[in-house]
């Protein structure tokens, strides 16, 4: 019997923590449950076409990654970051979650940010990263270790290391 | 477009590692606004849900047309699920406002309240003879029972007793469609989708065993 895809149910229940740490880690925690949201939706606009040997979480974190740029630019387009909407709940968990970590990675900039959630957060080996981010292996890799410096740094004490 | 996966770097879990995982109230909260966005843009082509009864969990699915599935635990909710995306879509959700009146009406048919369903229902899962049969069965009354052959003859072909079997063996609504009620010429209860217990059960709830 060919393969067939599976409920969309499994895939938000298998994948959804790591799209969610995906967009976290490149967002910070107030934007990425608009990311998270249109990641899903688009995806499941499109599920049904998708060839059922896919691998399901690059292709969702390809999806998160294009919604990722659109709201980075949507953001710098922002008046002033006063902006989160009020009748958003406060994310229980972003203030449990490593704060200084996210906020440390919002100080990088977008490639190395995203080289190192991709790498390090998602566990994409560079070759697939530089797929999604476009440019070569090596810049990937390079990227990555930039950022990981920097958090060392930004985040290092008292971190886990 | 993607490579495989080389193994995973030990470098990766360094930094990251003291991550917690994301707590449940999030995962929830998410998931309820999928499901609204997913119904607003008219993506949810199948949403589901169980429910508790008197002859086990049963499984409730529905498309936008109406409710297209109920199945009993001993058909594997996993792999009924996993046939609706085949047989129909694989936008399926856990979404269970679409089907808060079946479950309710369910309800009061194990409370003895109820004697017919008012719900809308998709017979898209059934074909040809089988959907005639189907739907013929809704003319069979609460506490009432026919033969496979009686069904046969309603249906228009006297001489299919056992397609008419197999439609009911294969019936997608158990319960609201229902195939319970059709029991063999010599009396005896017959088989059941559910299970022969299930049968029992449900004719026994409606005082015609």
């Amino acid at each position: 019997m060919s393969a067939t895809l599976l409920p969309f149910e499994e895939i938000v229940t298998t994948h959804g923590p790591t799209v969610l740490r995906v967009c976290r880690a490149i967002l910070g925690p107030m934007d990425a449950d608009d990311a998270w949201s249109e990641t899903f939706l688009a995806a499941l606009r499109a599920y049904p076409t998708l060839r059922p040997d896919t691998n399901v979480e690059a292709w969702l974190v390809t999806i998160a990654h294009r919604k990722a740029i659109d709201q980075t630019r949507a953001r710098a387009r922002r008046p002033i970051a006063v902006d989160h909407l009020p009748e958003r709940p406060a994310p229980s968990e972003a203030s449990r979650w490593d704060g200084d970590l996210w906020a440390a990675m919002q100080a990088l900039p977008f490639k190395q940010r995203v080289a190192v959630t991709y790498h390090y957060v998602v566990g994409m080996p560079y070759a697939d990263v530089a797929t999604l981010t476009g440019g070569s292996e090596d810049a990937a890799r390079r990227a990555a270790a930039d950022g990981i410096a920097t958090l060392r740094k930004t985040y290092g004490e008292g971190g886990p290391r | 477009m993607m490579t495989t996966h080389e193994p995973r770097e030990p470098e990766r879990s360094e930094l990251f590692v003291a991550l917690p995982a994301i707590d449940e109230a999030t995962t929830r909260r998410l998931h309820d606004r999928l499901v609204r966005e997913a119904q607003t843009a008219g993506l949810l082509d199948v949403a589901y849900r169980t429910i508790d009864s008197p002859v086990g969990p049963l499984l409730l699915a529905a498309t936008v047309k109406g409710l297209v599935r109920v199945a009993y635990r001993c058909e594997d909710h996993e792999r009924v699920l996993e046939s609706l995306a085949r047989d129909l879509s694989p936008r399926i959700l856990h979404a269970p406002a679409r089907l808060d009146t079946v479950a309710k009406e369910i309800d009061e048919y194990f409370a003895g309240l109820r004697h017919g369903f008012d719900v809308p229902v998709d017979f898209s899962l059934a074909r040809g003879f089988r959907r005639r049969v189907l739907t013929h069965l809704g003319t069979i009354s609460y506490g009432q029972t026919a033969s496979y052959a009686a069904v046969a003859v309603a249906a228009g072909n006297p001489k299919a007793v056992r397609a008419v079997g197999t439609a009911c063996a294969t019936n997608p609504l158990p319960v609201v469609v229902p195939c319970h009620r059709v029991v063999r010429s010599d009396g005896t209860i017959g088989e059941y989708v559910g299970g022969v217990d299930a049968k029992r059960a449900l004719l026994t709830l409606e005082g015609a065993a």
